[in-house]
Parts: C-alpha cells; sequence; structure tokens
C-alpha cells in the first residue's frame, strides 16, 4: 500500500511535534525514519497509526483520503504499529491475547484461532508456543506475537517503533529476515523508527531524517554514516571557548562495575574521572549510558563492581545518600523528574537545599531564591509555580537548585529545550564549578555539545562502554562512527 | 467584568444549589412539602441548646479525622482506612477505661494517648503495606477497616462484654472517672473542642510553615521528582498516614468518651467516610474544613428530628450531602467542564522549542 504524508502538523501548546511533514511511502519497500529524541518521529507514527489525531494536513492510502480515531480504525485499513513496548497484557495466554485483539463472537473459535496463529508463526520462522503465558515471554517473543496478531488483522504497512530494543542478536537476525520477506515477497510496506544507525543501514531502502519537528533530509541508504548524522543533529554556531583548568586528583573512580536491567545489561565499565574534569557520554538511547549515571547516582545498584567518591565508597550509598556526599544529579524529563508541578519556586529551592530546619523560613528563602533566579536568568518570580514557567526556565530552575559546592554533577541532556545563547550561559556557570574541583558527567544526544564541552568522552553502544576518546583528539565523523558500533 | 470571569466567582454556588433542588425533586417526588422539610431540618440542627450541642459534640470526631485527612490529601495519599482508625482509636480508648482505675486527671490523658496510639498504628500498617509491599492504600485500607469493625464486634461479645451478659450492642458503661466532663447533660465536652482546635493550629501550621509539610506537598504532586529532590517517600508515606491515624484514633476516643459512654457496634459510625466527603469539598483548603464538617453534622443531626416530624426516612439528610459532594466534583470547577477544555498535556518525548 502506497502511503501518502501531507504537510502534516501537529502541535502541543507552543510545541512544534510535526510542523508540516509530507512523506511518500511507496509499497514493497523499508523505510527507515531517523531522528533524535523529540525530533518527531514518534508523533508522526502515532498520527499514521491512528493513535493521536493530526491538527491539519492530510493522509492519503493508495492514493485516497483517510482518517483514523483509533488503531482499532488504522487497521483495518492497513496499517498496524509495532510499539517499543508490546502492547499486550501479560496474565493472558498467547492464544487469549491474540482472540482479544481479533474476535468479535461472543464465543470465541479457538480452534480456527489456533490453525491461524500456527500457520502465521510457522510462515516467519518465528518459534512461540501458544499455549504459554505471555508473562513468560522474551520482549523478541512478545514483538513476534504482535506482529503475527497485526498481520492476522490485515496490515499491509507495518510501523516498527525501536523494534530491537531489548531484544537478543539471534531475534533480531529473525526479525530483519521477516522483516525483508513482507517487504520483498509479500509487497508490503515497512516503515522503521530508530535512532540505530547501523540497523537502518543494514535493513533499509531509504532513509527520512527529521529534525525538530521538520523533514530535513532523505537518501536511499547503504550510505556514508557520517551523511546521516549530519542530517540527525544539522550544524550549531560556535561556542564559548571552554577555559582549561588544571586537573587535580581522582574525584571518581569506577572499577568493573555492571548494571543489569530486564532492557539491557552493561558489563566491564571502568572510568576515573579526575577532579575538574568534564566527561560526555555519547550513544544512542538506550545503550547503557543512562544506566551508568544512574548508577553514579545511586539510583540503581550494580550488580557488581564498584563506585569511589574522592576517598569514600559509594558503591551501596542509595540516591539520597548520594546526594548528601555532595553529588548533584539532573535527570532528562522536567515536570516529570526534578520539578514539582504547583510548587513555587521558593518550595523547590526549600525541597532542595541541603540545609534543613523544622519550620520554614519564608523571608530569608525566598531572599536566596530570587538571587538564584536572577543570577540563572530564570524568567519568573519566586512566587511562580514550576509548571508556569517556559521548558528553558525550567531547565534554568534545574540548574539553579543545584547546590554549592558540589564534588560530582551528573546531567542528562542539560542543555536540552535551551537556545544556543542560554545553553553558553549554563556551561559558562558549569565551568565556573570546576575551579572548586567538581567533576562533571553529563550524557547529550548532540555530538556537538559533547565535542566541544567535555574533556574526554566516553562512547557506549550495544551495553559497553566501547571507547573513552580526548575530546580534543576526535571529530563527530569519528563520532559518528564510533555510537554506530564501528570501531 | 466580563461574563465568564463573573460566572465564575459564582461558580461554586451551582452545585450547592443543584443538590438542593435534586432534593426538593426528590422530596415532591415522594408527595412531601420540601418547605416543612427544611424547616424540621433546620429545627431539628438549632432549634434547641441540646441540639445544638448535639450536632458540635457529632461535629467534633468528623473535624478531627477532616483535619487527619488534610495530611494524608496533601501527601497525595487516598487514607480510606480511616473509618478503622477511629475504630482502632475507640478500642484503644475503652482498653484503657476498661482496665485502668485512676483519677480522671491521669485516666484521661492515658485513653487519649492510647486512642491516637491505637489509630496511627493502625494507620501505619497501611503505609508499611504501600511502601514496602506495594499494595494500594485504598485495598489495604478497605481490609483493615473490616478488621478493626470485626475486632470491635468481637470485643463487645466476648471480652468485654457487660458482666449481666452480652447484649452484643456494647460494653457496660465506663466508670465515671474515664469519661470525657460533658456540659449541660449533653454529649458534648468542652475539653474535645480545646483539643480539636489545638490540632486544627497545628495543622494549620505544619502544612504551611514546617519542612515536613512541604514535603508531603511535593510527595503529592510528583512523588518521583519529590524523590529526586531528596525526599523520603517512604519515611513521609509513613509518618503521614500515621498522624491522620492519631487524629482520626483521637476522633474515636470523642466517639465513646463522650458521645456514648461506652465502647458499640459500628463505634465510628461512618465519621470516616463522611470526613472524606468533607475534604473532597474543601478541595485542600484547611480553613473550610471546620465549616464543611459544621454544615454535615448539622445536616445529619436535623435529620433525626425531620423523620420524626414528616414520616421522611432520616437517611434524607446522608443523601443532601452525599449528592453535593458528587456535584462539586462533578462540575464544581468552572475551568474543568467540557466547554471550556484545556489543551493536552505536552508529552515528554516532545520537548523542543
Amino acid at each position: 500500500m502506497r502511503v501518502e504524508l501531507n504537510e502534516i502538523r501537529k502541535y502541543f501548546g507552543p510545541v512544534k511535534a510535526n510542523d508540516g511533514i509530507t512523506i511518500t511511502f511507496e509499497e514493497g519497500n523499508i523505510y527507515g525514519l531517523l531522528g533524535e529524541n523529540g525530533a518527531g518521529k514518534s508523533t508522526l507514527m502515532k498520527i499514521l497509526s491512528g493513535f493521536q489525531p493530526f491538527d491539519s494536513g492530510e493522509l492519503l492510502l493508495n492514493g485516497s483520503d483517510a482518517t483514523f480515531t483509533s488503531p482499532r480504525e488504522a487497521l483495518a485499513a492497513g496499517i498496524g504499529m509495532l510499539y517499543q513496548e508490546p502492547l499486550d497484557l501479560p496474565p493472558f495466554t498467547i492464544l487469549d491475547n491474540y482472540l482479544l485483539g481479533r474476535d468479535n463472537k461472543v464465543i470465541p473459535d479457538r480452534q480456527a484461532a489456533i490453525q491461524e496463529l500456527i500457520e502465521l508463526t510457522q510462515r516467519y520462522n518465528f518459534d512461540v508456543d501458544i499455549k504459554a503465558h505471555i508473562d513468560s515471554l522474551s520482549v523478541g517473543e512478545r514483538q513476534q506475537l504482535e506482529l503475527v496478531r497485526l498481520l492476522a488483522g490485515g496490515a499491509e504497512v507495518l510501523i516498527l517503533d525501536e523494534p530491537t530494543t531489548g531484544i537478543s542478536a539471534e531475534q533480531k537476525d529473525l526479525l530483519f529476515a521477516s522483516m525483508r520477506k513482507l517487504a520483498k515477497e509479500e509487497n508490503k510496506t515497512l516503515i522503521l523508527v530508530s535512532h540505530k544507525l547501523s540497523e537502518v543501514q543494514e535493513l533499509c531502502d531509504h532513509a527520512f531524517v527529521l529534525r525538530k519537528g521538520q523533514m530535513v533530509g532523505e537518501t536511499d541508504v547503504p550510505c556514508p554514516n557520517e551523511k546521516l548524522v549530519e542530517m540527525m543533529f544539522g550544524q550549531l554556531p560556535e561556542r564559548s571557548p571552554r577555559p582549561s583548568v588544571s586537573l587535580e586528583d581522582t574525584m571518581l573512580s569506577i572499577k568493573e562495575m555492571a548494571i543489569r536491567t530486564y532492557r539491557l545489561s552493561v558489563e566491564g565499565l571502568q572510568l576515573d574521572v579526575r577532579s575538574g574534569e568534564v566527561i560526555g557520554l555519547a550513544g544512542l538511547e538506550g545503550s547503557g549510558q543512562g544506566l551508568f549515571l544512574k548508577a553514579c547516582a545511586g539510583l540503581l545498584r550494580p550488580a557488581k563492581g564498584s563506585i569511589q567518591l574522592a576517598d569514600k565508597d559509594i558503591t551501596n550509598h542509595s540516591y539520597h545518600a548520594t546526594l548528601a556526599e555532595g553529588v548533584g544529579y539532573l535527570a532528562a524529563g522536567r515536570l516529570e523528574e526534578g520539578l514539582v508541578a504547583g510548587l513555587t519556586l521558593t518550595e523547590h529551592m526549600i525541597l532542595g537545599a541541603l540545609e534543613r530546619k523544622f519550620m520554614i523560613d519564608w523571608e530569608s528563602s525566598r531572599e536566596e531564591t530570587s538571587k538564584r533566579i536572577e543570577h540563572y536568568q530564570v524568567i519568573g518570580t519566586e512566587a511562580s509555580t514550576a509548571d508556569q514557567l517556559s521548558g528553558g526556565n525550567q531547565q534554568r530552575l534545574l540548574f539553579s537548585l543545584l547546590n554549592t559546592p558540589l564534588r560530582l554533577i551528573l546531567m542528562e541532556q542539560p542543555t536540552r529545550g535551551l537556545d544556543v545563547r542560554s545553553a553558553d550561559y549554563i556551561w559558562e556557570q558549569l565551568y565556573e564549578r570546576r575551579k572548586d574541583g567538581t567533576a562533571i558527567i553529563f550524557i547529550s544526544p548532540d555530538l556537538d555539545e559533547i565535542l566541544d564541552r567535555s574533556d574526554r568522552i566516553a562512547v557506549f553502544y550495544g551495553g559497553q562502554m566501547l571507547k573513552v576518546v580526548e575530546a580534543s583528539e576526535t571529530n563527530v565523523d569519528e563520532l559518528g562512527h564510533l555510537i554506530g558500533g564501528e570501531l | 467584568m466580563s461574563r465568564s470571569s463573573w460566572l465564575e466567582r459564582i461558580w461554586p454556588l451551582v452545585p450547592v444549589v443543584a443538590a438542593l433542588l435534586f432534593v426538593v425533586f426528590l422530596l415532591l417526588g415522594f408527595g412531601a412539602e420540601p418547605g416543612t422539610a427544611l424547616s424540621a431540618i433546620i429545627d431539628g440542627a438549632f432549634g434547641s441548646t441540646d441540639k445544638v450541642l448535639s450536632v458540635t459534640a457529632f461535629w467534633i470526631p468528623l473535624l478531627l479525622a477532616s483535619i487527619g485527612l488534610m495530611v494524608t490529601f496533601t501527601a497525595g495519599l487516598w487514607n480510606i482506612g480511616i473509618e478503622g482508625q477511629l475504630a482502632m482509636g475507640a478500642i484503644g480508648a475503652s482498653a484503657v477505661a476498661l482496665n485502668v482505675n485512676a483519677p480522671p486527671y491521669i485516666l484521661i490523658p492515658l485513653e487519649i494517648l492510647a486512642a491516637m496510639a491505637a489509630g496511627a498504628l493502625w494507620a501505619a500498617i497501611g503505609g508499611v503495606l504501600k511502601t514496602r509491599g506495594k499494595v494500594h492504600e485504598i485495598f489495604s485500607g478497605l481490609a483493615l477497616t473490616n478488621l478493626a469493625i470485626i475486632l470491635t464486634n468481637y470485643l463487645i461479645s466476648g471480652p468485654w462484654q457487660p458482666p449481666e451478659g452480652g447484649s452484643f450492642r456494647g460494653t457496660a458503661p465506663f466508670q465515671d472517672a474515664a469519661l470525657f466532663p460533658r456540659l449541660l447533660e449533653s454529649r458534648f465536652s468542652p475539653l474535645t473542642l480545646i483539643l480539636t482546635l489545638i490540632a486544627l493550629a497545628v495543622v494549620a501550621v505544619m502544612l504551611s510553615n514546617t519542612f515536613w509539610g512541604l514535603k508531603l506537598k511535593a510527595l503529592g504532586k510528583n512523588p518521583k521528582s519529590a524523590f529526586l529532590l531528596g525526599v523520603s517517600s517512604e519515611r513521609e508515606t509513613i509518618y503521614a498516614m500515621m498522624f491522620c491515624g492519631a487524629l482520626a484514633g483521637l476522633g474515636g476516643a470523642v466517639r465513646v468518651l463522650s458521645w456514648f459512654d461506652s465502647l458499640r457496634q459500628s463505634i465510628s459510625g461512618g465519621i470516616g467516610f463522611l470526613a472524606l466527603l468533607v475534604v473532597m469539598l474543601a478541595a485542600y483548603r484547611l480553613l473550610w474544613v471546620p465549616f464543611i464538617a459544621f454544615f454535615f453534622s448539622a445536616v445529619l443531626n436535623g435529620s433525626i428530628t425531620l423523620q420524626l416530624r414528616t414520616q421522611l426516612h432520616s437517611s434524607l439528610g446522608g443523601i443532601l450531602t452525599g449528592v453535593l459532594v458528587l456535584f462539586v466534583l462533578l462540575f464544581g470547577e468552572y475551568k474543568k467542564l467540557g466547554f471550556r477544555r484545556e489543551p493536552p498535556e505536552t508529552p515528554a518525548e516532545v520537548s523542543h522549542e
């Protein structure tokens, strides 16, 4: 089926998630949809699969107008989406789960469903025991099942959102083989949403790149990785130079650390950070850098290994105990993780302060808050609530909540949502802290930011710290290769 | 003034009027005279000193439970189990009243302490189940309330039954020294009013001016961010539950030592659930709580006279308060009504500007 998206727009308040995107997907092809976090690819695919409506634009299936109000309608029209988290109901058996999506009769026809399931799983070489309970399956097996359900529902267009996150290498090969078969032999349209360049290169015929809600480029693949990286991240204006600071003793020492979660295991982490040093963590999302940062903050307990801060072992410290050792942590989500909607800036300041008295001294807290507001150029008053601030100001507020002095600052996407000038100002403030010996570790999807701001860069790929490079001895091209897993 | 802001200002009255209209229609449907019914309720609540004192005596434990709920609501906890915490407080006070012989100035403080401790510990179970066992406080609250009621019934019909043989309705009346000093042969004890006003002041200061109050507020609005800002959600959840449980327990003591003179079946009398309605109506505004609670108490007590005078069942008062809460929750906030829908929240993943 040929899918045409014309001038699709979707705004969330002031945020332009999709700002006039025009794309055509032809049948029999596998497409890659690339873009960094927040580029608008998930929004676009949710629109296409009937999960949310668009504000304006046009959606054509084989040339005729279509609008969906639910994923069910979209599937009836032939569009199925495989979500990052498969949407099944864990306590069910596979058969029940399958029937739930398919059969509308009062008494379901189990025999026919079993036949259908067996036939479909065999056609794509999927190996699933249909009598098993869903919660006994791995993510990869659930995915295969969901794929079968969509195909049985009549999907001609299949959207796969980050399908390789959390599945094994064999399952990935099987998935890719079935995707090729679907496109080339059964003439279906496949769309792979991903930010893993290597997968897009391996599997797709053509790639579209989104940035800030717009289509910024397309190319046949395979093509050189740099071409995709440049389209994804773009070129940013020059930044203020980073003052050099003489690096002192080791502030943070990670030895033989392993972190294991249900999605991803990160093994063999080894890193020494000196006081005053800035370490950038590069990698495609879900490569392990986020887990590493959380483990350093005490939010995840490492499965093995040790974390030493200055001369103290903090491996088994809780998050709050880690904070008390002089560590600051900034999460990526502002109003989800970090700020409390409905609380004023003053209240945030009081909560974040290390010194805690029984009674609140509102007078001096307000004074301190207005000082910090001024220093960090937050546009708002000490009586504004966090949710009244714009995204960039929320980010500045988070920075103003960091206490002084700190030994270590851990940040996820520190300048997310800030324009270049504000980002620059935030980094100047952070450089100031290096003089006190504060070490900084940060994650950013923006390779230029990582290159410009770091002393050293630790590159993560597929649950490994692949390489640690000196920022002065590398460039965007090399980093682009590294985060794609090419050494 | 524009039309919409004028509407916005008088809007809080709309659900009240709607609830009254609903009840009027209900009365007409039963062939009753709404005017007579209304005057019977008013007369029943305020017709004599006795009646006013009775309304006040009922108001005290309701207010105590409501004040306690303000704390758990602020922390984002649905403390449905407050009914059971009230019953446990009544049991705690009764245990002292039945087993300790001492002059009133020792006995009464002991009873109060026992009641508050019993309520707090019962609430703490819910808190621990939530933080350690991931059991939602609504479910543990319902279960614990049932257990508290069963325990009351067991005590009445078993170990604490009156010497002349149990009637299954209550224990024998407590010794005089154990009872709160009451005013004019009524069920109202000025001592309990003083204690309640102290509790109100403490909670007012606690919520607005202490670090703990701020932590609860953050926890209630966004537990994840509160945690990242350094609030220990586990500890504060349990403490908030215990604080509320202690006040509810004190309310339970008022029930056995001033409203009644013994431990009775269904001693909590639905006051805990009623307090939930009070706090929902007040919507986080502590200063409204005493007035709403008093209104509830007046309507419910007035309904007893209504039944005597008009053959209408006294549950009409319960219907009025229940409908009122439903209407307020349904369209109490002008801004949240369907015809002025707010734009959907920005999802987390789209974040660029």
